[in-house]
């Protein structure tokens, strides 16, 4: 039985189409400003890829930010329900969830069944989210996907003061003038962002297993800086899928039990 | 986005000198120095005997000493005083402990309270000073002296430094915002992010949307507006009430802070961005008064 399972993300909108269980096929493209057309092309390009023509879509759940706007779906859940359901699919022994996407951050503590039990969500403010990055990249004129491998490079640990995105935006440029090494400048960057999410954690409690999804989670230098916050490895999703996809995974899961059988 | 558009700096306000010319330094008693070294603009006030004889307000460099240095010098350009013949000056703002020439740092709040009180008069009981990158909200006496006081300086919404950002976004310069702001037959709802970064991606929207510049500006100075009229309600409000720092001269912003909280604020016949350095320049002169009595 066929599902899919959307997830319309502050910047990217995520499709998985599953069979039953077993992943058959995910898209992601930007979610620019009609999140409608966006989540359409998303779903014809995952179906596109196996072959298969929407009508074998037998149910279709979307969420993230943009959910409301997608009419074509069966039905809508929470952000935080996908997650803990997609993460739970993946990490069974994982308790706690931290989802960093482009502009928004969440923790959640899950049951064995990956049903939600308490959370915490952080989307006043860009200084936990994946735009903090974004803007200290422009900032530093390094490639965004390229900023994890270069932290991992550096010898010294400095401290960024400012905790808003603009003000350390400021920090950077008098840094990069300072003739600091960008490897630095990087990991601070990866620091301070680890920082605020690890207190958003702390201030929910911390239960093992974590699991660490969301698009930021592909950051290397993002995961070591929290790894180090914690003192313990964070699970984040490597063989199935990308960890910006456990959501949209979810999301099609909670679809596959909607229509039972 | 054109290169040469991309380039212009709209965010560039208008620096700026002055001397007084009907004060004669030469037949002054106490002249004292007031530095206000901010997180983005530095100004430099002397006065002769509590009466502004020149200023200079500039952009802040990299480098605290070397702005303040630049901002004194300009200041003093062309009038014949030079730094020696300053009997006292004061140190202030973010930057006030780098000030190479100053005799004594005093914070900004001090200097902001008791600058507000020489722009607009005694009556003042509550000074919002919207700077660069912070925002206080300030009750002072009689005197200028501070009562209470609260601060924002973790978040750049409600400050100069978020207005620069949609300045720049918007490409409308800096000094036009708060005129092209009320060009609005309907105030529209005011964008709903605090965080200045959402509130640019929020504004991208409404552009693309078809809101015109001067909607999406109307859009983000209420809700700048709102985000300080909390500062302040949280302080809790005492007439009469006044604006300083360098938000103080947007229009947009002022007219709806006003109209939220109902109150008329009075215009400035100074500029406002100079509050704290007027301050910083009247507390040495009172310091000079102080040790030529102990002698």
């Amino acid at each position: 039985m066929r599902t899919a399972g959307i997830d319309a993300g502050s910047k990217f909108t995520k499709v998985i189409i599953l069979n039953d269980n077993s992943i058959l096929s995910m898209a992601s493209i930007l979610s620019g400003f009609d999140q409608e057309k966006s989540a359409k092309e998303a779903l014809n390009n995952a179906l596109e890829k196996i072959k298969v023509s929407s009508e074998e879509i037998k149910h279709i759940t979307a969420t993230g930010a943009g959910m409301e706007a997608i009419s074509f779906a069966d039905d809508t859940i929470t952000t935080i329900t996908a997650n803990g359901r997609g993460a739970n699919f993946l990490f069974p022994t994982a308790r706690t969830v931290i989802d960093i996407g482009a502009e928004e951050g969440r923790v959640l503590r899950i049951d064995d069944q990956g049903k939600v039990k308490d959370f915490g969500i952080n989307e006043k403010c860009a200084a936990g989210a994946g735009a903090f990055i974004e803007a200290m990249s422009r900032a530093l004129e390094v490639d965004i996907d390229m900023m994890g491998v270069l932290s991992l490079r550096s010898t010294k640990k400095i401290p960024i003061n400012a905790q808003c995105t603009i003000f350390a935006e400021s920090e950077v440029v008098s840094l990069i003038h300072q003739k600091t090494a960008k490897e630095d400048i990087i990991r601070a960057v990866h620091d301070a962002i680890a920082d605020r999410n690890t207190s958003m954690v702390r201030q929910l409690g911390i239960e093992k297993e974590i699991a660490l999804i969301g698009g930021v989670a592909r950051n290397t230098g993002f995961v070591n800086s929290m790894n180090r916050n914690l003192g313990f490895d964070l699970l984040v999703p490597k063989e199935l899928v990308s960890p910006e996809y456990v959501t949209a995974l979810g999301a099609a899961l909670v679809a596959r039990d909607k229509i039972g059988g | 986005m054109p290169d040469s558009e991309s380039e212009k700096e709209y965010w560039r306000w208008t620096e700026s000198r002055y001397t007084n010319p009907d004060t004669k330094w030469e037949a002054g008693d106490i002249i004292s120095a007031g530095v206000d070294v901010g997180s983005v603009s530095t100004q430099a006030v002397v006065m002769v005997d509590s009466k502004i004889y020149c200023y200079a307000s500039m952009r802040t460099g990299s480098d605290s000493p070397d702005s303040a240095n630049n901002a004194i010098d300009w200041a003093l350009e062309g009038t014949g005083l030079t730094l020696d013949k300053i009997e006292f000056a004061v140190g202030t703002g973010y930057g006030r402990v780098n000030v190479p020439f100053a005799d004594r740092a005093i914070t900004e709040i001090a200097c902001h309270g008791r600058g507000a009180n020489f722009i607009y008069g005694p009556e003042i009981r509550t000074v919002l000073d919207m700077g660069g990158q912070d925002c206080k909200a300030i009750r002072v006496d009689n005197r200028g002296k501070v009562t209470a006081f609260l601060m924002n300086d973790k978040c750049a919404a409600g400050t100069g430094r978020g207005m620069e950002v949609f300045a720049d976004l918007l490409q409308v310069h800096i000094n036009d915002v708060g005129e092209m702001s009320l060009k609005v037959e309907e105030e529209p709802e005011p964008v709903s992010s605090t965080c200045v970064v959402f509130a640019k991606s929020e504004a991208v929207g409404l552009l693309r949307k078809g809101w015109g510049k001067e909607k999406v500006l109307a859009a983000y100075c209420s809700a700048m507006a709102h985000r300080v009229v909390t500062l302040l309600l949280r302080l809790g409000i005492e007439e009469k009430f006044a604006i300083t720092g360098g938000i103080a001269k947007n229009i947009g912003v002022v007219k709806r802070i006003e109209d939220e909280l109902n109150i008329n604020a009075p215009k400035p016949k100074i500029d406002p961005q100079l509050a704290g350095a007027i301050g910083a320049a009247l507390f040495g002169k009172a310091l000079v008064e102080k040790q030529r009595k102990k002698t």
